[in-house]
């Protein structure tokens, strides 16, 4: 068997310089560098994760992170300053050029920010860290816009009001067709991600902020705008970075995300794994205002070094273990 | 019925859509981080050659072709098809034209070929990767001939043309690689 060998000689490299970088970079602004359990109890139930399950010989179970965000509200609610954490999360079913089933994140939260400054932060810190080697590629500029009026100057569609035939058949004029039925957040996904992402350009930043209300995980509601959620995402060219939120901290519009969101996998049949009891109980004590973000690690190394497969800058892939 | 489901997908698969046979030639994996998952996917059209492009919502299952390759030797061509036999079971099959293509000029009877059938019947013929072949026609070569790249071309046995070097003469047998159609070596 020869796949024993590690396979990312170069990006080994780049990539302590990289986990050193952004270090620095939150010493220097006086973010606190945090860790929290991989193994949980309770999962998130978004319907589009999937948690890996994990179980012990006595029966004990526990479901691996998805993200951290969960443990890092809870102490954000606990009376934590501004943290960071670098962890290691895992996501089932997801395996292909630009995903790994096992991958490095990114994560922090900043009390008193909203999504657009902290949008601005996490710009702040890609130029940061590009300039931290003369080998690495740096953005070339940075663009924001709203998700609804990418929609409209993009497509010609408004995003909130469009049901799913209507984006269907935007779609379609866009050579665009899907074997498998989707719903309006589901078109909405594919017309992001296969028709307008592609076409941003190569080495430029955008942030796109203020998703429809359907996209609002744990986003807070838009002040006046009960339509859009106060979300943003950066892409660098065509690859997906980050997301981050103005943290969702009303227990009650939580508690009716979730039950949709459970609703949703028991009408797509999807396992229900048990919520997390203990995230419930710290927003009910109180999250303070803040925002949060996760960034894709493996991939702002793949942008810094311009390499296009995940699998160049992992010394051991999933598909070799 | 057998399905894939996407996440079964892989470059080779076959699968049935818009009622043809069609093979993976390559899958990618495509999600927003708290997005719909999907697959495009590049598929062969097994009947009709061409390429093209889909996509699908992860996690759906497609219908698999029932495509098999089994190897046949080649018997004879009574004009309208070309008839090949599993040596195991003496079991016979009539492939027509279309399904033949090109690789009907690289037949010799006796040969090895691998037969791709789906539900029993044949959609296409994968000749030996070298055959040995006749030249029934070709110029004498002229020393010092370099207009062509030193090549000439030669009618086969079976009516292919090839490109030969200039020594190579009329009635002399070659080897020719089926797979781009070249000339190897004189046999």
């Amino acid at each position: 068997m020869r796949d024993w060998r590690p396979g990312a000689a170069e990006a080994r490299t780049a990539r302590a310089r990289l986990l050193a970088g952004l270090r620095a970079f939150f010493a220097e602004r006086e973010v606190l560098e945090v860790e929290t359990p991989i193994l949980s109890r309770g999962a998130p139930l978004d319907p589009m994760l999937e948690s890996w399950e994990a179980q012990a010989p006595g029966g004990e179970r526990g479901y691996l992170q998805t993200s951290p965000e969960f443990p890092m509200k809870r102490l954000l609610a606990g009376g934590a300053p501004d943290i960071y954490q670098i962890a290691r999360v895992f996501r089932g079913g997801e395996t292909g050029p630009r995903h790994n089933p096992e991958f490095t994140l990114l994560e922090w939260y900043r009390r008193d920010l909203d999504h657009h400054a902290l949008a601005r932060e996490v710009v702040a810190l890609i130029v940061d860290q590009a300039s931290r080697s003369p080998d690495w590629r740096a953005p070339s500029g940075c663009e924001e816009i709203a998700y609804a009026d990418l929609f409209r100057t993009t497509l010609n569609v408004d995003p909130v009001r469009a049901d799913a035939a209507e984006l269907e058949r935007v779609a379609v004029d866009h050579g665009l067709s899907i074997h498998g039925g989707l719903d309006r957040d589901g078109w909405l996904d594919a017309l992001i991600s296969l028709v307008i992402a592609p076409r941003f350009p190569p080495d430029r930043l955008t942030i796109l902020f203020d998703y429809p209300e359907s996209q609002a995980v744990l986003a807070r509601p838009c002040v006046d705008r009960p339509d859009y959620a106060a979300r943003f995402e950066l892409y660098w060219g065509d690859l997906e970075l980050a997301n981050g939120y103005f943290e969702l901290t009303d227990p009650e519009v939580f508690r009716l995300r979730r039950e949709r969101d459970m609703a949703i996998r028991r009408e797509r049949g999807q396992t229900l794994p048990p919520p997390d009891r203990h995230l419930e109980a710290a927003l009910d004590a109180g999250l303070p205002d803040c925002a949060g973000v996760a960034l894709g690690v493996d991939r702002l190394l793949m942008c810094l070094l311009g390499v296009s497969r995940i699998d160049e800058v992992l010394d051991f892939p999933w598909s070799r273990m | 019925m057998a399905t894939y489901s996407t996440n079964e997908f892989k470059a080779g698969l076959k699968l049935l859509l818009d009622g043809d046979p069609q093979s993976i030639v390559e899958n990618e994996f495509v999600k927003p981080g708290k997005g719909q998952a999907f697959n495009r996917v590049k598929l062969r059209n097994l009947r009709t050659g061409r390429v093209l492009e889909k996509t699908f919502k992860s996690g759906e299952s497609v219908e698999a072709a029932d495509v098999m390759d089994t190897e046949m030797q080649y018997l004879y061509n009574d004009g309208e098809f070309w008839h090949f036999m599993v040596p195991d079971t003496f079991e016979q099959y009539a492939v027509g034209e279309a399904a033949l293509g090109d690789s009907g000029q690289w037949l010799k009877e006796q040969d090895t070929c691998t037969v791709t059938l789906w539900n029993g019947e044949p959609l296409s013929v994968v000749p030996p990767a070298f055959t040995e072949m006749k030249i029934t026609q070709c110029d004498p070569g002229l020393r010092g001939d370099t207009a062509q790249g030193g090549t000439k071309p030669a009618t086969l046995e079976s009516g292919a043309v090839v490109k030969v070097p200039l020594f190579v003469e009329e009635g002399e047998t070659i080897k020719v690689d089926t797979r781009n159609g070249e000339y190897v070596s004189r046999a």
